[in-house]
């Protein structure tokens, strides 16, 4: 298309036709604010706050949604529009449960800062009964309508990036609300417990059900070993709870901060990402070799194993029987860890740090207990409720020295690492399978064919002569979409790797919270990807079955991988679910 | 909550369902479906309770909750049925400045339910309604085909007995 020139604020630039106003503006610099708008998304011009002015136009346009054309006049911050934007605000205040010192999302709210950007100190229009409205029937999330404005931003997430669709805008005008089909719980409902919805709310309307308290208290009691497991990503996302820029890996201070925090041990969930590639590894060349059920579809994801038992419930066999990294880290904890360490494991408590709010869920589910009676892992934080812990323990997070893992469960490898991005888990059984399979090493480490932020990718391997064609999905929408393709027959795999969040666990839903604003203009998936590739790239170890702690643990525990032992705790089953309360 | 949640037991008949699926045949796949196949299956149950919209769903490929903002966006749709006898309060601007909330509270206290549902006997439904043109009779309540206008609170009860 032809490009079109504009005046934005008495600024020309000229842009591709069909660009938005607010595109526009940002081509010359200036961020016209938003609050329901997301890139790619959601762009429905529903809240008003990117109204802009156009010379010789009656009234203000969208400019989320409102496309530019030739010689248009643009203006961003006259005074018509900020009286405009600032009366929407003070209207949207009106109806919002202002708590702020007791929210959440005190000081990481875009409607606060909004407020603040404006100027506006004083709330004209107040409502006097605005009472806390509390859905808390999930394992992962609380919602408090009370504070919702309304954007739809975790609608669109639900529906458009998921696919899941079990919340929506009901009713209408003033008692406009979100909730689910004939006001059921949430719980009641589909909901997978991605928490895509938390990661994205602009306010403290949806945070996480916050189990920080559980772990203080077993921090405090004397009887308990509190151990402490970090999933792959949260190095590479920690650190931007504390003002860093997205991409950093804060590995050494994390590890730092647990220790200070109070933990008895701080292990890293790297160790057991390579242990489900041994498992995982043995499952699928064992199916191969023994007309098994085939694609092989990981289990890693718990959002995609809910979605999977929910929507797919025919693909169930297909589905790895391998626990998930952190099921299975919570499982050696309270077996070969409690045995090597000399604790009985009911003194072992243990806490997980996950990019995600689902692995609430899962630590719940049934059939995830190595030791009879036991949880495998006790409490499962997300990314920010770590953060909150380290806030809490009056750490200053980006002076502490580096530390090392404790050793114990503490070596790991690229492979491991890589799991928290798409396409991670493949290339590490990849780099595990191909050499197992060919007995000899691998001439090159690096699939690229299976990296990237890309929905669904596919490549094909000759694994000593034998085709073995792979798909890496993320983001459950694309699921459905490989899924319905797989199930047509129009595509035939052998292997199959599903992320339940777009771009995998680096962009899960309990990674720290990035406003729209950042997440519209910087592509999170890749930038926090790349931390973990850069990092995989200069460990000295990369391949799952040669991690000395892994081999150990072969050697003197489990007997070997897919052994009868390692089935009894490092396997479990799932069911098929309703995809309806009635 | 009223209106929100369907109360009564869903006996839907299997002429009723294919009558249903028919619908849904005749509109999937084509832009707009959700409108005219929700408008049809109201037509059909007489109302649209959690049974009907999943069939509904399922058949259109659309999400529930999607249909579900429909039809609690538009007061046209129900997800209780009506009593054999509909009460409706009209909740227009004329009367509701003449206290038609008063008459609508004291309806629901007769009948024990609230505004958009059913008694479990399924005789009576009451519902606020918009404006139904009758300003000059401020507060207006009707019973089926029955007006009753110029209503004071006390009035209530005993215009409804002669519905028991």
């Amino acid at each position: 298309m032809s490009d079109v020139n504009v005046k934005v604020n008495g600024i020309p630039v000229s842009v591709p036709a069909g660009t938005t106003v607010l595109d526009a503006a940002a081509a010359v610099g200036i961020e016209i604010p938003t609050l329901c708008y997301m890139k790619e998304i959601n762009a429905i011009g529903a809240c008003r706050i990117c109204v802009a002015e156009i010379k010789g136009r009656a009234g203000l346009v969208a400019s989320c949604v409102y496309p530019v054309a030739e010689g248009m006049e643009i203006l961003t911050n006259s005074e018509t529009v900020a009286k405009a934007r600032r009366t929407t605000l003070e209207l949207i205040l009106s109806n919002h449960r202002t708590d702020c010192l007791t929210c959440a999302r005190n000081q990481n709210c875009e409607l606060q800062r909004l407020s603040a950007d404006m100027g506006v100190e004083d709330i004209r229009f107040k409502s006097d009964n605005l009472q806390p409205e509390i859905e808390a029937s999930t394992p992962h999330l609380v919602r408090d309508n009370s504070k919702c404005i309304l954007c739809r931003r975790c609608v669109a997430v639900c529906r458009v990036n998921q696919g899941v669709s079990v919340i929506g805008p009901n009713d209408r005008g003033f008692a406009t609300h979100i909730g689910s089909p004939y006001e059921r719980d949430l719980a009641e409902t589909g909901c997978v417990s991605c928490g895509q919805c938390v990661a994205v709310c602009p306010t403290g309307a949806l945070t996480d059900n916050d189990e920080t308290g559980r772990v203080w208290e077993a921090i405090k009691d004397p009887k308990k070993h509190v151990v402490v497991g970090t999933a792959p990503s949260v190095r590479v996302t920690l650190g931007e709870c504390f003002g860093n820029p997205p991409g950093l890996n804060v590995e050494g201070k994390m590890v730092t901060a647990l220790r200070r925090i109070g933990f008895d041990r701080v292990f890293d969930v790297d160790v057991s990402a390579d242990l489900t590639i041994m498992e995982e590894g043995t499952e699928f060349l064992h199916r191969v070799e023994n007309g098994g059920v085939l694609p092989l579809i990981t289990s890693c994801s718990p959002g995609w194993i809910r979605f999977c038992e929910q929507f797919y419930p025919e693909f169930i066999p297909n589905l790895s029987s391998c626990k998930s990294p952190q099921q299975m880290f919570g499982a050696m904890m309270k077996t070969y860890y409690a045995e090597k360490s000399g604790v009985a494991p009911e003194d072992i408590f243990v806490v997980c740090i996950m990019p995600c709010t689902a692995k609430k869920f899962e630590n719940r589910r049934d059939f995830q207990s190595a030791v009879e009676g036991l949880a495998d892992v006790d409490v499962s934080l997300t990314t920010r409720e770590l953060a909150r812990m380290i806030n809490r323990a009056g750490l200053k997070f980006n002076s502490l020295p580096d530390e090392e893992f404790d050793p114990a469960f503490g070596v790991s490898t690229g492979a491991g690492l890589i799991f928290g991005a798409t396409g991670g888990v493949m290339e590490a059984a990849l780099r595990t399978v191909s050499e197992i399979v060919t007995g000899r090493e691998a001439k090159s480490l690096e699939f690229h064919d299976v990296r990237g932020v890309k929905g669904i990718k596919e490549a094909s391997y000759n694994l000593d002569g034998k085709t073995v064609n792979v798909a890496v999905c993320s983001g459950l929408a694309n699921a459905r979409a490989l899924l319905e393709s797989v199930k047509s027959g129009e595509k035939k795999y052998d292997f199959i790797e599903i992320m339940g969040c777009p771009g995998g666990c680096v962009n899960g839903g309990g990674q720290p919270i990035q406003p729209q604003s950042v997440r519209n203009s910087t592509d999170l998936r890749a930038v926090r990807a790349a931390a973990l590739y850069g990092t995989d790239k200069e460990m000295p170890l990369r391949k799952s079955h040669e991690n000395p702690l892994i081999k150990e643990l072969y050697a003197t525990y489990l007997e070997k991988p897919g052994s009868h032992k390692a089935h009894k705790l490092l396997h479990t089953k799932y069911k098929a679910r309703a995809k309806y309360a009635v | 909550m009223p209106n929100k949640r369907t109360f009564v037991p869903f006996k839907g008949t299997a002429e009723q369902e294919q009558t249903l699926n028919e619908v849904i045949t005749a509109h999937k796949g084509k832009p707009g479906a959700n409108m005219p196949v929700l408008q049809k299956a109201q037509e059909i149950y007489g109302y649209l309770p959690e049974e009907v919209l999943v069939k509904i769903a399922d058949g259109l490929d659309v999400s529930l909750s999607e249909l579900y903002g429909v039809i609690s966006f538009y007061t046209q749709f129900t997800v209780n049925p009506k009593g054999e006898h509909q009460v409706s309060v009209c909740m227009g601007t004329a009367c509701y400045v003449k206290g038609a909330a008063d008459i609508l509270a004291e309806a629901e206290k007769k009948l024990g339910i609230k505004a958009g549902s059913i008694t479990k006997d399924g005789r009576f439904s009451i519902d606020a309604t918009r404006c139904i043109g009758a300003c000059g009779l401020a507060p207006v309540m009707t019973v089926d085909e029955d007006v009753y206008g110029r209503l004071t609170p006390g009035e209530v009860a005993g215009i409804l007995e002669k519905y028991l």
